[in-house]
Order: C-alpha cells, then structure tokens, then sequence
C-alpha cells in the first residue's frame, strides 16, 4: 500500500467533507498513478463528484490529506490551487462547461490563454485538438450551435490542450446518447494513453467505466478499492 | 373570462411564489414605487405654485381706485429687504381707524412698535444672527407669528411691522387684502426651464420603472417553462406573466403612495431658489393621480410583455430567439430627428411662442433624449462587432457584448437618458446665466449695494450709511424731478451731489463744487426747471458743461442734470430721494447686512439691492446645484436597478462562473471581464449622452437665441457623475461575483 | 442461436458448398465458436430430410463434402417465419448469483465482498470486451456492444442488490 502510495502521482487519503449537516465524503481514500485511467464509480448522491472535486484542489476537505506530485493539495491557499488546476489539471464536466459568447476554437484555447500563452499560438494549438477530436469543422461556431457530442469533445480537447497530468472526467457522457458517449470515450481515452496522462473518470455507467483500467467504488462517502483489495 | 382567470392566477403567483416570487415582487415594487412618488411629486408642483401664488395673490393689498381715509382703511408700505442672499418680506402697516382690515396670517394689527413675524423669521432672530437682522424692526417688539394662510411657504421671511408715522404720500391706503390680478405666470425662458427639468428628471424614471419591472425575470421565466410543461399553452402563460406585472405594479403604486406621503412632510425642510412649500400644499392632481394609477401597471405589462417578445417557454425550458439580425440604423435615428424637428421651429421665437408650445417642447426634448437609447445598441453592435482578441477578460466581454448587446444597452438606458438631460439641461442654464449677467452690465468693482432712500429720509443718510461698520465708501446723489418751462409733459432728473457721486453717473473729468454738467441732451444751458407744480425753480447755469453719461455701477444710464451742491442748495427743494452706492469690505460678509439695518434705520422703506451679478450668478448657482443633486438622485436609482441587473445577469452565469474556476480561471480574471462588460456598454453610453446631450442643449440654447457655447465643466461634471456612480456600482457587484464563484456552483443538478 | 435457420438465411443469398457455409458463418457470427464440420453436416442433412433444402449439384470427384446446396421454397418461408418472429426474451429468473446472495446471507458470510468480487470480475470482463470493441471493425462493436449491454444489465442488478442487502438480510434470516 504505502510503496504504491508513494509511486502514485496523485493520492487522496481518509478525506473528509460536509456540506452543512449532510456528510458527502466520510474516509475516502485513493491513488492515481501516472497515466492511468481509473474510474469513481458509485450510486448518485453517493459522493463521487466530492471526491472529484477534493482530488482536483477545487474544493479543499474538511480532514485528510489530497497529495499530488508530492506536494499537498489540501494545505495550498486559493491562488495556488488555482494555478495548479490551470497547468497540470484538465477537466470535463457533464454540460455546461463552454462559454456559450465564445467560438468552439476560443474555447479550447482559453486554457492556454490563461496560462499568457500567446493567442496566435493558442489558437492553433487548439485547432490542432479539435482535429484530433474529430470536431476540426466546429471550430468557428458557437457551443449553442453544435451538437451535443460535438461540444463535449471541444470538452475534451480544451482538457487536453495544456497537455495535463491528470484529466477530471465528471460523467462526461451523462448528457450524450450510448453512441455520442461512446465516441467521447473512445477519444478521451485514446488521446489521453496517447499523452500519458492520467484520468480521474466519475462515472455510474459501467459501459463508460469500462473504458477504465481499474475502478474505485464509492459508498456513502467511503471508498473500497476492489482491485487493490484483491490483490 | 379565461383571460381573466389567467390574469388572477398571475397576480396570486405574485404574492404566493415562494420566497423567489416574493423577492420578485418586493423589488419590482420598491423600484415602481421609487419612480411613482417622483412622478406623484412632480404631478404636485403645479398645484403647489398655484397654492403659493392664491395666497399670495390674498395677502396683496387690494388695488383699485384712491380711497379717502376713514375707520376702514389701513396704510400699507413694502418694506422688502433681504437676509444673507434671502428674501424678506417687508410690510408697514398703519391703520387708520378701529375697522382697518387685517391682513390674512395676522390675530390682529401689530400697533407701532409692534412687529409680526413669519416662524422662520422667528427663528433668523432667535438665532445667533437676530442682531444682525433686529435692527431693520427698529426695535419693534414681536408680538405674534405669521399663520401659514400669511405666508407663501413654510421657509418664508415675512413681518409685518405696525406704524404710527406712516404717511399717505409713502404708502398706499386699501381697505381689504386680495387682488384678482391674474398672475402673469412664468416668463418664457422660465416656462423652457420647467419644461426641461421636468423633462430631464422623470425620463430616467420612466426608464427605471421600465427596468423595475423586469427585476427578476429570469425565475419568472423559469416558473413559467413549469407552467408549460403541466399544461398551460403560450397565450395562457403570457396573460399569466402579465397578471403578475400587473400586481407587483399596482402594488408599487401603492408603495409609491405611501412614499410620496412619507417624503411630502419632509418637503417643507427643503428651499430651492426662495422657494418653500407647505406639505399640504403638495397635493397632486385627481387626474394626475388617475393616470399614474392606471398608466404603471399598464407600462408594467406593456414591459413585460415586450420583454417576453424574444423569449418562447417550453415546457421543458426557456428558449430565447436568437438576437442575430443585424441592427438596422435607419428607425433608430428617426426618433431623436423627430424631436429635432419638433423643436426646430421654435428656434429662436420661443420668447414669444404661446404656452402651447411647452408640449411641443416636453414632447422634441422626449424624443430628442430617447434617441440615445435606441441608438445605443446599435452603436455597441458596431463597435463591438468587428473587436477580436485583447486579454482573456477583454475577450470574454467583448465576445458576451457581441452576442448580446442589448441586455448591457437596456442597463446604460437610465444613465445614458439621465446625463443626456442633464447636459442638455445644465447648459441651458449656462446660457441663460450669461446671458442674465450680459444684460444687468452692472459692476460690483465700483459698489456693492445701492440704497434707495425715499424722501424725508434726510440729507444725512449717505453720511449714516459710510459710517456703517464694513463700508469702505459710500457716495450718493438727491435726485429730483423736474419740468422744464413750457414743457410740463417731459420729466428731467436732477442729481445732486459732490464730484466723486456725479463721477458715477457721468465722465464729469476737472469736476469742482460749483460745477453743473447735463448728460440729458432734451436739457439745453438755460433752461428753467420747475420742481413740482408749485414748488421752486432754478436755471441751469449758462456755465454748466455738456457731458457723456456713464453707466452707474448697477449698470443703469442715468440721464440728466448734475449739480454739486455749490451750484443747486437741495436744502431748498424739500425732501429728496437718495440714491447711495456703497462700496464694502468684501472679506467682511456681514457688511451688506449691517448695510440694510442702516438703510433701515434711515426708514424702514429704504431699500437696498446688492449689485446684481454676483446675485444673479449665486441664484442660478443654487438651482443648478439643485438639480444636480436632482441628477445624482436619479442617477442613484438608475444605478440601483443596474446593479439588480448585473447581479441577475452573474447569477444566470452562475455555473459557467464555478466552472470556470474550477478549470482554474483567477478570481481577477473574471472579475475584469464584469469589469469591461459593463465599462464598454457605460462609456459608448455616456459618448452617445455627450453627443444628444450636448445636441439638446444646443438646440435649446437656439430656442433662447443665446449663442451656443459647449460648457466643458458641465459635460465633464454630468460624466463624472455617472462614472462614479457607474463604479459604485461595479465595486458593489464585485463581493457577490466572488461568492458566485465559489465551487458550489458545480453542484446545481 | 439457431444453426439451421442461419444456413438458411446464408443460402437465400446464393447455393453453396458446405465448406463455404461454415466459413460464412464462422466470419459472421462465429467468431468466439467456430462451427465443427460434424455440426455443419448433420444440420445439413436434418434441413435436407425436412425439404427445405435441395442438393443443387455435385461437384466432380464424389464425396458428400463435394455437394452443392440451395434453399427450397419451403426453406424460404420457413425463414421468413423465423426473422418475424420474435425472440422471446430470457427472463433470467433462475439466477446462481441470486441464489450465492441468499446463501451468504443465511450463513452469515459477507454478502457484500461477494457482490462486489462479482462486480470487479463483471468489469474485467467489460474493459476486455470494450478493448476489443474499440480496436474491432463494426461488426465486432456490435457483438462485443451486445455483451457489454447485457453485462451492465447484471452490474446494475448487482447495484441495487448490494444497496438492499440490509433489507435482504432481515427477510431471509427472519
């Protein structure tokens, strides 16, 4: 346990959180290596997105420790945790996650411009992503007027486009159809293989978990590692 | 009947929608209601002027034609002065028999040495100022206050001090108190202003009701889709939504109601240009009311209903048109061109125009100031239209602004309409200020008052005057008038005095005592003067020198002969008015004052007037400041409903916000991109307000046949203004964005 | 799947040999359980027996295999009946987990590490099969598709039950 623990890129251990009276997370632990695409799986309201945002320095627990890289994520102030998500984290949300006002190409740039890389640069970078995500002809539009499984893989590639660590996948495919969710998938997880990063996938359809190399349970706030325990 | 039922079911949503209707309602009352008290106030002013002038019109003594003294008559004299720049109402009073009339306001006739004062007055002399003011009652004894039916208005100083030397030559002997004389009403320059201000004042508001009533639609919009989906179809959730505008508007008509009846009774505590007002005198009229009742909540639904124009809800959602089309210029600017031509014919002629033509003048201003609203989002349309790049905040609002520029342009709306009005408005009065000092040609360098002293003054009241305490000169003439010989239709004015007066009057250069010079040139060397019908005569002297006349410091031209006393005795001529200028410490703002209670002691029926350009300027100062506190007000509220706006715009966003922090956007980032969303819409506002502003004043400015000229400070003071208010508002935006940011936002569904 | 009402699907199209009918169907719908010859003949000949197929020729050089075989139309309606009708769908009422569930329950042993096993080995299966989809043509998509649906069918199941195993617990020890 603590020698993979210390070979993990990312480990969350025995996080706790509460939003009011309600407990979301009650002893969540887990690790991530380099590369590796594991799946939070687990019934609705069962914590999973907590443990996702936790893992992702977006929301800091009320106890335990959140360590990525060797560095402990949960004892960083706002701005630190900030530029760690903006350079070493991706993510993709279920919906909702494009500026509506911006271009599918200035989306998928946005993250870089974040990070001052220069705009002409951005830009082609991410157009580089959308041909890769197979949405190359979107690039001009606004999300309003693409698909839904186009705009979740502009999703995916402004994710991929500062080429991150780690990915944070919430339900990516929860708004998109068995076909749609299946291309999404297929991609992120091709691309993110390809890029050696690693993928934090919240899921509760086994068909997208299956896309994992491994899953992590979560019940009530608590986390079984079945792979771990079985071996 | 179905309509109606929609209707009631809308206005019981209003009150019976959760805490989100509830909220919903409260605003949208609180801004109807703030826009109905202004409009219900305003509605009062004319009722309240004409409740000033009725009783002024009963306290003036009745004309008529000479009355022979008897037990029913009452010797009147004005004695009007002033007290630090304010106006006080003067009257002697003299009755001449047990059945005298009392004046209205009055118990009963102050006898001699007796003086009745209004409360204010009261108040002036129980102050630390009363010795500065007490002698001009000679020491009269205050025997009882002025009633409110005596007074004008609440803030008035106004005595009434009894008299038993009073003569009939000075004073004027009536029998009853109240003049029909129909009042001549506001001067045409005077009925523009009015107008104007009016104008300028209640637009804001009206466009503020207009915002007031859309507070909240998101959540309307949201529980209207819920309305869709158990069944209701599109006509039925439209009456809906309008029954429930309605409501919150007639409830804010009564909220407005109760305001105006709050802010009534503090009325009376506020004076602007002399002017104070009975709070019982603020009573707008029934039709007024009546149209304010019925035309709120009408434009509430009117609103509402244009606002739901580009929004479809479906059952499962709101679906806003998209707002793609391109913004067509051409109707936009027929608006502020129609104003343009309702004005242009009055270019000029609008001293003599009847008093129809204030509407014409209400109605080219209205469409004149309502041009910068339909214009401006045509304007940010294309400026922003073509803008790419720039910082990720800039491009963030740019790109919103491109999308949709009509939600940040209905924001500016208020502030761009409200400072459009008040340059127009300001400059106006510029105008007319300089115009004011232009005509009195009066130069307060050479004297600061001058003192008409009525006959049986004395010959000393010039000597009595220089010795008051801050007078640094006076010099003075007796002036008289004569007939010449033969000619008994023509009056000549005979001033006498030393050199140094008559130089005031005349370039009478090598003067000497002795000396009589003419600057009237009907009077000839030679000619014999009568003084009065019996009275003595006197030729004016063959040495006497033909001088040119010089305006007096008040900026008169007096016109006549000039004698020093050498050469004509006054003694002789029996009692003379006087004329005195006086010159005073102008670090000594108390001197003018001491001025007055010397002039009084003189006679009560001296009057003084302080040389009028400083006056005048000081009077229109006032007001101007006035109404820029008027401004500041309306730009306050328009401010307050923008920041509802923006608030509603962050909340709307407020996913997208917690997302975009969560993909690790800084906090500042975003914040500046509220930032220039509301800064570019707000600076393309106030460049259109300049430009309507500035094309309002002119042509206003045209209509008085003052020459134009652009006042910089008033453009810059009016922008500065909105600007500040305008940073008020995003500094206030600026805590909930932060709280909005928070990750919670991700953990909506 | 029913053999012989394939074979007759697969001859519709054109007469063949029956080395070519096993190849054709191994390529389609084989592709875990290739067919034996011993199979492929005897459901042959029990279609020939029947009359809904016919020896179309033989090639020279004898040998059953050497016979070329064509639908008749008996076999054509016969498969007409089979595509139209619907296949009845299995209602998985005799389920062995179910009963592992109630057992462990009964003898005290944790249900729970039961089902999730069950669960991880489920997904091993699922990450296998949805390897094998994404590298595969289409029609190995939707065979593998096939699986991974009836797969998620029984995680789901394994869900709920591990989520009412209190509930369970108390109606089957009481």
């Amino acid at each position: 346990m603590s020698g993979r623990a210390e070979r993990a890129l990312l480990v969350a251990d025995d996080l706790r959180k509460s939003f009011g009276a309600t407990p979301a997370l009650d002893g969540a632990s887990m690790e991530v290596d380099a590369g590796e695409v594991v799946a939070v799986m687990g019934p609705s309201g069962s914590g999973k997105s907590t443990l996702l945002h936790c893992l992702a320095g977006i929301v800091p627990p009320d106890s335990g420790r959140v360590c990525y890289d060797g560095r402990e994520v949960s004892r960083m102030g706002d701005a630190e945790r900030s530029a760690l998500r903006r350079s070493q984290f991706g993510f993709v949300f279920q919906f909702g996650q494009l500026v509506p006002e911006l271009t599918c190409l200035e989306n998928v740039a946005l993250p870089l411009r974040l990070e001052r890389t220069r705009r002409r640069v951005a830009e082609r970078r991410a157009a580089e992503w959308l041909e890769r995500l197979e949405v190359g002809d979107v690039a001009a539009k606004r999300p309003g007027e693409v698909s839904g499984g186009q705009g979740q893989r502009v999703a995916v590639a402004r994710a991929l486009v500062t080429a991150p660590k780690v990915i944070f996948a919430d339900e990516p495919t929860g708004a998109l159809d068995s076909r749609g969710g299946e291309r999404v998938m297929r991609l992120l997880t091709a691309a993110a293989r390809e890029t050696r990063a690693a993928v934090v996938l919240v899921t509760h359809e086994a068909r997208v978990a299956a896309y994992s190399d491994r899953e992590v349970v979560v019940r009530d706030g608590r986390t079984r590692d079945l792979a771990r325990a079985a071996s | 009947m179905r309509g109606l039922t929609d209707l009631l079911m809308g206005a019981r949503l209003a009150f019976a929608g959760g805490r989100d209707g509830w909220t919903r309602t409260v605003l949208t009352a609180i801004g109807v209601g703030i826009g109905v008290a202004m409009l219900l106030l305003a509605a009062a002013v004319p009722a309240a002027l004409d409740a000033r002038t009725a009783r002024g019109d009963a306290r003036d003594p009745r004309g008529g034609q000479e009355l022979a003294a008897g037990p029913a008559t009452l010797l009147v004299a004005g004695a009007d002065t002033e007290f630090r720049g304010v106006p006080v109402r003067g009257v002697v009073l003299r009755p001449e028999g047990l059945r005298a009339p009392v004046p209205p306001g009055l118990a009963a006739l102050p006898r001699a040495g007796e003086v009745a004062v209004s409360p204010a007055l009261r108040d002036v002399l129980e102050s630390g100022d009363g010795p500065l003011f007490a002698p001009r009652l000679g020491g009269a004894r205050v025997v009882g206050t002025i009633a409110d039916e005596g007074l004008a208005g609440p803030r008035e100083l106004a005595f009434y001090l009894g008299s038993d030397t009073l003569s009939g030559e000075r004073a004027k002997r009536v029998d009853g108190f109240g003049t029909s004389v129909p009042s001549e009403g506001f001067g045409p320059v005077l009925m523009l202003l009015v107008v104007i201000i009016f104008v300028v004042l209640l637009l804001p508001i009206a466009v503020f009701l207009g915002a007031a009533v859309r507070f909240g639609g998101e959540r309307r919009d949201r529980r209207m889709a819920a309305f869709r989906l158990v069944g209701a179809d599109r006509r039925t959730t439209r009456r809906i939504a309008a029954g429930e505008a309605a409501a919150a508007a007639l409830l804010g008509v009564a909220v407005g109601g109760v305001l105006f009846a709050l802010g009534r009774q503090l009325v009376p505590l506020v004076t602007l240009w002399d002017l104070s007002v009975f709070a019982a005198d603020v009573r707008p009229g029934r039709t007024a009311v009546l149209v304010i009742t019925l035309a709120v909540p009408a434009l509430a639904v009117v609103v509402s209903m244009v606002a739901l124009r580009g929004v479809v809800f479906e059952p499962l959602g709101v679906v806003r048109r998209a707002t793609g089309a391109r913004r067509r210029l051409w109707w936009r600017l027929i608006l502020p061109l129609l104003g343009l031509a309702l004005l242009f014919p009055l270019f000029g002629n609008v001293r003599t125009a009847t008093a129809d033509s204030r509407y014409q003048v209400a109605a080219g201003a209205v469409l004149l100031l309502i041009g910068a609203v339909t214009l401006l989002p045509w304007l940010i349309d294309l400026v922003v239209r073509r803008m790419r790049g720039g910082a990720v905040p800039w491009q963030l609002a740019v790109r919103r602004l491109q999308v949709d520029s009509a939600t940040s342009a209905r924001l500016v709306n208020g502030i761009a309409v409200a400072v459009a009005g008040t340059i127009g408005l300001q400059m106006l009065f510029a105008g007319v200020q300089n115009e004011y000092r232009h005509d009195t040609g009066a130069d307060p360098g050479r004297a600061r008052a001058y003192v008409h002293v009525p006959p049986a003054g004395g010959i000393d009241a010039v000597a009595r005057l220089a010795a008051t305490p801050g007078v640094t000169r006076a010099s003075g003439t007796l002036q008289a008038d004569a007939t010449p010989a033969g000619t008994p239709d023509r009056i000549v004015e005979v001033y006498i005095g030393d050199c140094a007066a008559l130089a005031e009057l005349a370039y009478v250069d090598g003067c000497g005592d002795g000396d009589v010079f003419v600057s009237n040139e009907e009077v000839a060397v030679g000619d014999r003067l009568s003084f009065g019908a019996q009275g003595p005569q006197w030729t004016v002297p063959v040495a006497a020198r033909r001088v040119q006349v010089r305006l007096d410091p008040v900026g008169w031209t007096r016109r006549g002969v000039l004698a020093t006393p050498a050469a004509l005795d006054a003694g002789r001529l029996g009692p003379l008015t006087a004329g005195v200028y006086v010159r005073t410490d102008s670090t000594d703002p108390d001197a003018i004052e001491r001025v007055r209670n010397a002039a009084a002691a003189v006679t009560p029926l001296a009057y003084v007037s302080e040389v009028s350009e400083t006056e005048e300027a000081r009077r229109f100062t006032n007001i101007r400041r006035g109404l820029y506190i008027g401004a500041v007000v309306t730009l306050l509220l328009v401010g307050a409903s923008l920041l509802v706006g923006v608030l509603e715009q962050l909340r709307e966003r407020r996913r997208l916000l917690a997302m975009l922090v969560a993909v690790g956007t800084r906090r500042g980032t975003l914040a500046w991109s509220v930032v220039w969303q509301t800064v570019v819409p707000v600076l393309l506002g106030l460049v259109l307000a300049v430009g309507f502003g500035l094309a309002l004043g002119a042509a206003l400015l045209r209509m008085v046949s003052v020459t134009i000229s652009v006042s910089w400070d008033v453009v810059g003071l009016s922008v500065a203004l909105a600007a500040a208010v305008m940073a008020a508002v995003t500094l206030l935006s600026l805590p909930p964005l932060w709280r909005l940011m928070r990750p919670d936002g991700l953990r909506t569904e | 799947m029913s053999i012989g009402q394939t074979f007759l699907g697969l001859l519709e199209s054109s007469p063949r040999h029956g080395y070519d009918l096993k190849r054709a169907y191994d390529e389609r719908f084989g592709r875990s359980r290739p067919l034996h010859f011993g199979q492929v003949y005897a459901t042959l000949s029990r279609l020939l027996k029947n009359g809904l197929v016919e020896v179309d020729g033989v090639e020279p050089g004898g040998g059953p295999e050497r016979k070329r075989y064509a639908i008749t139309d008996a076999g054509v309606t016969d498969v007409s009946r089979w595509l139209a009708q619907p296949e009845k769908p299995e209602p998985y009422l005799q389920s062995t987990l179910y009963a592992k569930v109630v057992l462990a329950l009964m003898t005290g042993r944790p249900a729970a590490d039961l089902l999730d096993s069950q669960r991880a080995e489920h997904l091993r299966l699922m990450r296998e099969l949805t390897r094998r989809k994404v590298d595969g043509d289409l029609a190995e998509q939707l065979i593998c598709d096939h699986a991974l649906f009836h797969l998620e069918a029984d995680l789901r199941w394994l869900e709920l039950t591990a989520a009412r195993l209190d509930d369970l617990a108390k109606e089957v020890t009481a």
